[in-house]
């Protein structure tokens, strides 16, 4: 399948390049240093809550929704089978909702009375909401997590996922206005560095007809060593920091089992949870926990454009036949080695740094691309081009000139910082401030975050505009289903009962039961199919008529 | 500089601004590892405005915040 072939994706997507459709979730660490002991998961239903009342002064009548669980299917494994609820870890059972009644609220604080004006008519907290960008924004466990709405390319996951990071900012502003209950801070990390990790996700959505073990062949290596280009850096080894030192990458501690399906426990450097929140006979939704979350946006863009470049090269039959050794303790080893000359054993008997595994890949890819034409600098998909050459600009500072990418490698950014304190005052690895500077790197406010402190000083090379990640915190995406998903919350909110990745429900006047209007193909839905729909109507009730082909006047009940 | 360089911490106290260091310390500090001392030093100077810049960002108790930082576990 290469040569110009049509994507399965939907027949609407250029194959071979690093096009694709893909999104981020993001699992926020979350602090109140006035009250370090508070309930974490309701924190996180504070800031969800937060964000509610910021768009409901955005655009009267709010442009939030509540999210639809039906279609969530945590257990499937992509290798074929389903897990036993009972056999499954509490954490694994993502498909109910979570119950936070007023009670719970006071208790976590410790209070008995407590005034909650964002309370719904239910008596709990929204901890659930469908974002006007087509994102949902919920409290995950103990976190506060966003996943981007569905994009098609890796400049615009960069959009929608730093879109993401200025949501969080908004709710830090303004639980930070509250006078009654203490200041909450977001942090776009992935360990406390005491023992405890959570999650940046990425996912990609595939064809079903790719063989699972084609996956894990092709991936598995390419996933042990992209750290060095998209890892955010981390001050401590182990999973507890007990050993002083600075890694590549805040997760590689924390992976123990190379396939598996949970996320939670026995991380798997591949994860198999197969929830393809399309149509399942089309498609499949590679679900990737291995990655750190990115704040440098050349790190995020080189992490989703070249992982769905390996996807293509999967796809096409044409991964680079490299498999290696006990591939955990690679991960690890290429981790803990800041100056890339560590060599991990490949089965075939070579020894190769990660450098090497990122160069094997590289030129499989730009092969694909170049057969498949994708990769045309005028006539190409207008994205594969840029991803080859951002790629092999990275890879080659990388081994010769250092301070060039610590303008855009995460960990090699932070690292600058870290060495520049140890030089000027002498510090050691286990000391605090360093702790302290790797913690505050990530934190959302631009006056306190270190990484945006670099970016206001143009340390960090961009690659999209303020511009233009502003505007994702309220526009979805126009070529995707995102779009019509985001525009029915924003445009007819108060109709909309509930949204999930493939549904929108409405609850519109005049019709006697709910209405769930199915967005199964995630190519659908897109500006160019529905945008006219949109404009044509502003109440809910004669567009659904038009969309689903029934009379204008909606029957009575 | 914004109001952020006045920014109170929870006891209610002015944080405290550590002074810019002027001499190097040099001690026995193992070598980092990266071999680039030549750009390293073409970039001194905008390293130790951002230093300066830093110290008056980082939370005040470096030792105690990080303590505190304590997550349940996530994904």
């Amino acid at each position: 399948m290469t040569a110009g072939s049509e994507s399965a994706l939907g027949g609407g997507l250029p194959a071979g390049g690093a096009m694709r459709v893909m999104g981020s979730e993001t699992e926020y660490g979350i602090h109140a240093p006035a009250a370090p002991g508070a309930n974490a998961t309701m924190m996180s239903a504070r800031v969800v809550q937060a964000y509610a009342q910021v768009t409901r002064l955005r655009a009267a009548g709010g442009a939030e929704t509540r999210w639809d669980y039906t279609d969530e299917e945590p257990l499937h494994d992509a290798r074929g089978w389903t897990l036993e609820r009972g056999q499954a870890h509490p954490s694994q059972l993502t498909d109910q909702p979570p119950v936070l009644d007023a009670e719970a609220v006071a208790l976590a604080y410790g209070r008995e009375e407590l005034e909650l004006d964002g309370e719904d008519e239910s008596g709990s907290l929204l901890m659930n909401m469908v974002l006007g960008n087509g994102a949902r924004l919920y409290v995950d466990h103990a976190h506060p997590e966003y996943s981007s709405p569905e994009v098609t390319n890796p400049a615009a996951a960069v959009a929608w996922d730093a879109a993401g990071d200025l949501v969080g900012l908004a709710a830090v502003r303004r639980l930070a206005s509250d006078t009654e209950l203490p200041a909450v801070n977001l942090y776009k990390n992935n360990t406390d560095n005491k023992s405890v990790s959570y999650g940046s996700h990425e996912n990609y959505l595939m064809p079903r007809s790719v063989p699972f073990g084609d996956i894990v062949r092709g991936l598995t290596p390419f996933f042990v060593s992209r750290q060095i280009i998209c890892g955010s850096g981390r001050v401590g080894m182990g999973q507890d920091s007990s050993r002083p030192g600075y890694q590549i990458s805040q997760r590689a501690d924390f992976f123990e089992a190379e396939v598996g399906l949970e996320t939670t426990i026995r991380r798997p450097i591949i994860n198999t949870r197969d929830e393809p929140h399309a149509t399942a006979d089309k498609y499949r939704r590679l679900h990737v926990i291995i990655g750190d979350a990115n704040l440098s946006q050349v790190s995020n863009y080189l992490k989703f454009g070249t992982t769905a470049m390996v996807l293509s090269l999967i796809e096409a039959g044409l991964a680079p036949r490299i498999e290696v050794h006990e591939p955990v303790g690679a991960l690890q080893a290429i981790s803990h080695d800041t100056t890339l000359t560590t060599r991990i054993r490949l089965l075939d008997g070579r020894r190769v740094t990660a450098l090497d595994l990122q160069w094997m890949y590289h030129e499989a890819a730009a092969k694909l691309a170049q057969d498949t034409g994708v990769s045309d600098a005028v006539d190409g998909d207008g994205h594969t081009h840029a991803v080859l050459e951002r790629w092999a600009t990275t890879l080659t500072q990388l081994d010769s000139d250092r301070a060039a990418a610590a303008t855009s490698v995460e960990w090699l950014a932070k690292l600058s910082i870290l060495e520049g304190y140890r030089q000027r005052d002498g510090l050691q690895w286990d000391d605090a401030r360093l702790g302290l500077v790797d913690l505050q790197w990530a934190d959302l406010r631009p006056e306190k975050g270190l990484y945006y402190r670099l970016l206001s000083r143009n340390r960090m090379q961009r690659i999209v505009d303020d511009a233009d990640i502003a505007a994702a915190v309220t526009e979805p995406p126009s070529d995707t289903r995102a779009y019509f998903r985001g525009r029915c919350v924003s445009s007819f909110s108060k109709d909309v009962v509930g949204a999930s990745w493939d549904s929108v429900i409405f609850d519109v006047p005049g019709y006697g039961r709910l209405q769930r209007v199915p967005t199964r193909e995630p190519l659908r839905g897109t500006k160019a199919l529905t945008g006219g729909l949109f404009s044509r109507h502003r109440e809910a009730g004669p567009f659904l008529a038009e969309l689903l082909g029934s009379a204008p006047a909606p029957p009575q009940a | 500089m914004g109001d952020w360089m006045k920014e109170k911490d929870m006891a209610g106290q002015e944080q405290q601004q550590p002074q810019p260091r002027d001499t190097e310390v040099e001690e026995e500090v193992p070598a980092p590892p990266e071999p680039a001392e030549g750009q390293a030093s073409a970039s001194t100077q905008g390293v130790d405005d951002l230093l300066d810049e830093i110290d008056g960002v980082l939370e005040s108790n470096a030792e105690e915040f990080v303590r505190a930082f304590v997550q349940k576990g996530g994904q």
